[in-house]
């Protein structure tokens, strides 16, 4: 099993949209290393004819009548918002500006 | 006069019944015990004064008034910060979710209002509930009742610890890997983690959903069984929720009985990292089974060894999932919205901001299992470990009627020691996990001190999915002898804070 190095801790902090800071790169490389190494033993299993378990419940689609009920109202829903305008969700700049 | 705060909830909700004690009084001197102990314990994030008092005086009104009431209706209870509460605050042990006041109530917390349970206030967990130790809670750690520089366990540790320190005689928590079970040990408490599916999760809040479940914490075996049947039952507002009637755990609480029971002991549990005082205590709880009339049957799960292994790929994984939900647009913290951010590098400093280390660490180790590449090898995997595990435990059930075990392979440790050492952590919960990953039912209630440190030992018992009642017929019988045996419960030995 390869080892976890600074730079993919970068990346996994990236996809994970954690801006970490240079000192817990470090910190978590060592660490996310260690951990990894542990829980590779799993992988003694990977060529075994097991089929896999995702859920302990043997569950598919629950389905219930599609009928209106009572629910938050807009002022609950927003009363949590960092910002909000207009009964909306107010949320910083999501498409660039250069290029 | 009685010190309403060292009653059982069954004994406090007769007398609350009988008009021997108002629901206000049992209130008050629980809240005067908070008061006088909880900034040595700090077992509770918020207090909820006001909203205990009032739903104090409403079951008082509802007994003057003749009406009948249920058999928890007045008792305190301390409910892990997990479950939302409308208009009280909710963290999760987070910075993330700190000042959030939830805009409704988790199903488990109606329900205890429809019971007219008395909910004092909300208690301190690792962040997220992702912990051993209750040391990654972002507001500070909580101290064990009975040693206040050790670990109360975790993640539901204020929990534990307001049980032990006498501030409530109920407790909330939930299990994704021994939340429940691992706290009662270490501070000889009563904790059950229902079969998967047997409590609602619908408001309380996702940690590894294939593996959450919440569940009763008490000072006796009875009490959680009352709990139990309160908090239980269908919820279709979770579509993970058990579509059947709840176990009778009442009446197998108060019909304590193992002759004839076939009892395995399972020979994964034990061996190197296992304290001796803890094993001491074990072999003395499967003999008081034989002596008791248990059949006791030595069992053999091999894949339980790999258990720790699968359990921190899958719950890493799902928890990466779970927690992509934070991401400042919302509700909760929001950092960086000065203009001169986007939304993302937004949602990425709110974070790192908001999430401690141990979040963080499984948030990106989850991230990593799930990656392209490494999916099958970790994750798959990680997948077909918990099919064998639940295949062992498929063919321990047809031997044996019950598993036992030690809940955890030591008593508690101090705090501090494992803070910074993920693995070392991680191991506190090798006997709980696998119920976890089958989704098995299992309760921890003290078997004893352990000779060397003088602190306590969990018994771990376990059964098959939806035969939660197994738990309390046995567990009730083995408080019973304990008791019996010692003259006092454990927790009379437990220093005065």
């Amino acid at each position: 099993m390869p080892g976890i190095t600074r730079e993919e801790v970068a990346h996994l902090a990236r996809l994970a949209r954690l801006e970490l800071k240079d000192e817990e790169l470090e910190h978590f490389a060592g660490q996310l290393d260690d951990i990894i190494g542990a829980v590779a033993a799993v992988s003694d299993v990977a060529d075994e004819d097991v089929p896999p378990t995702s859920h302990p419940l043997p569950l598919t689609n629950v389905m219930r009548e599609d009928v209106v009920r009572p629910s938050l109202t807009p002022q609950q829903a927003l009363s949590g918002a960092p910002a909000h305008e207009q009964q909306r969700f107010m949320v910083p700049q999501i498409l660039g500006e250069e290029s | 006069m009685t010190d309403l705060t060292r009653l059982s909830a069954a004994v406090l909700a007769e007398k609350i019944a009988a008009g021997e004690v108002t629901a206000v009084e049992a209130t008050e001197a629980h809240l005067a015990r908070i008061e006088a102990v909880d900034e040595k314990v700090h077992a509770f994030l918020h207090l909820d004064r006001e909203g205990a008092l009032a739903k104090a005086r409403e079951v008082d009104a509802k007994r003057e008034a003749g009406e009948k009431l249920g058999p928890l209706a007045g008792v305190p209870l301390a409910l892990k910060d997990i479950f939302t509460t409308e208009g009280v605050p909710t963290t999760v042990g987070s910075k993330i979710l700190e000042g959030w006041i939830p805009p409704y109530d988790a199903t488990v917390t109606r329900k205890l209002k429809e019971a007219d349970v008395v909910i004092l206030g909300k208690t301190n967990m690792d962040e997220f509930a992702m912990g051993s130790s209750t040391e990654n809670s972002a507001f500070g750690p909580t101290g064990n009742p009975w040693d206040l520089t050790r670990i109360p366990g975790g993640s539901g540790g204020g929990s534990s610890a307001a049980l032990a320190a006498f501030e409530a005689p109920l407790a909330l928590g939930t299990d994704t890997g021994g939340s429940i079970r691992q706290p009662a040990a270490v501070t000889g408490t009563v904790g059950v983690k229902p079969t998967y599916g047997g409590v609602s999760r619908y408001g309380m809040v996702a940690f590894s959903s294939s593996l959450d479940q919440g569940g009763p914490c008490a000072r006796t075996v009875l009490d959680a069984a009352l709990l139990h049947s309160v908090i239980a039952g269908h919820d279709e507002r979770d579509s993970t929720s058990i579509d059947a009637p709840v176990p009778d755990v009442v009446a197998a609480a108060r019909n304590g009985e193992v002759r004839g029971l076939r009892v395995g002991v399972v020979q994964e549990f034990g061996g190197e990292g296992y304290q001796a005082g803890v094993m001491q205590r074990f072999g003395e709880s499967v003999e008081l089974l034989r002596e008791l009339g248990a059949e006791v049957v030595e069992l053999s799960c091999p894949s339980f060894t790999k258990a720790l292994a699968a359990y921190y790929l899958i719950a890493p994984s799902e928890c990466s999932s779970n927690l992509a939900r934070f991401d400042a647009m919302r509700y909760g913290l929001r950092v960086g919205d000065d203009g001169t951010h986007s939304a993302e590098e937004v949602t990425a400093l709110t974070r790192e901001a908001g999430f401690g280390d141990e979040v963080k660490r499984r948030v990106m180790l989850g991230t990593y299992a799930l990656s392209s590449g490494y999916y099958d090898a970790y994750y798959g995997s990680a997948q077909k470990v918990r099919t064998l595990i639940t295949q062992d435990f498929e063919r321990a059930f047809a031997q044996v009627d019950v598993i036992v075990s030690p809940t955890t392979p030591t008593t508690a440790f101090p705090l501090g020691e494992r803070a910074d050492d993920p693995m070392a952590m991680y191991l506190a919960d090798v006997c709980t996990l696998p119920v976890n990953l089958a989704g098995n039912a299992a309760m921890s209630l003290p078997c004893g001190l352990a000779p060397e440190d003088g602190l306590p030992v969990g018994l771990q018992i376990i059964a098959p999915a939806m035969a939660d009642e197994r738990l309390y017929r046995v567990g009730a019988a083995v408080e019973a002898a304990y008791e019996a045996r010692w003259g006092h419960q454990l927790l009379d030995e437990a220093p005065s804070l």
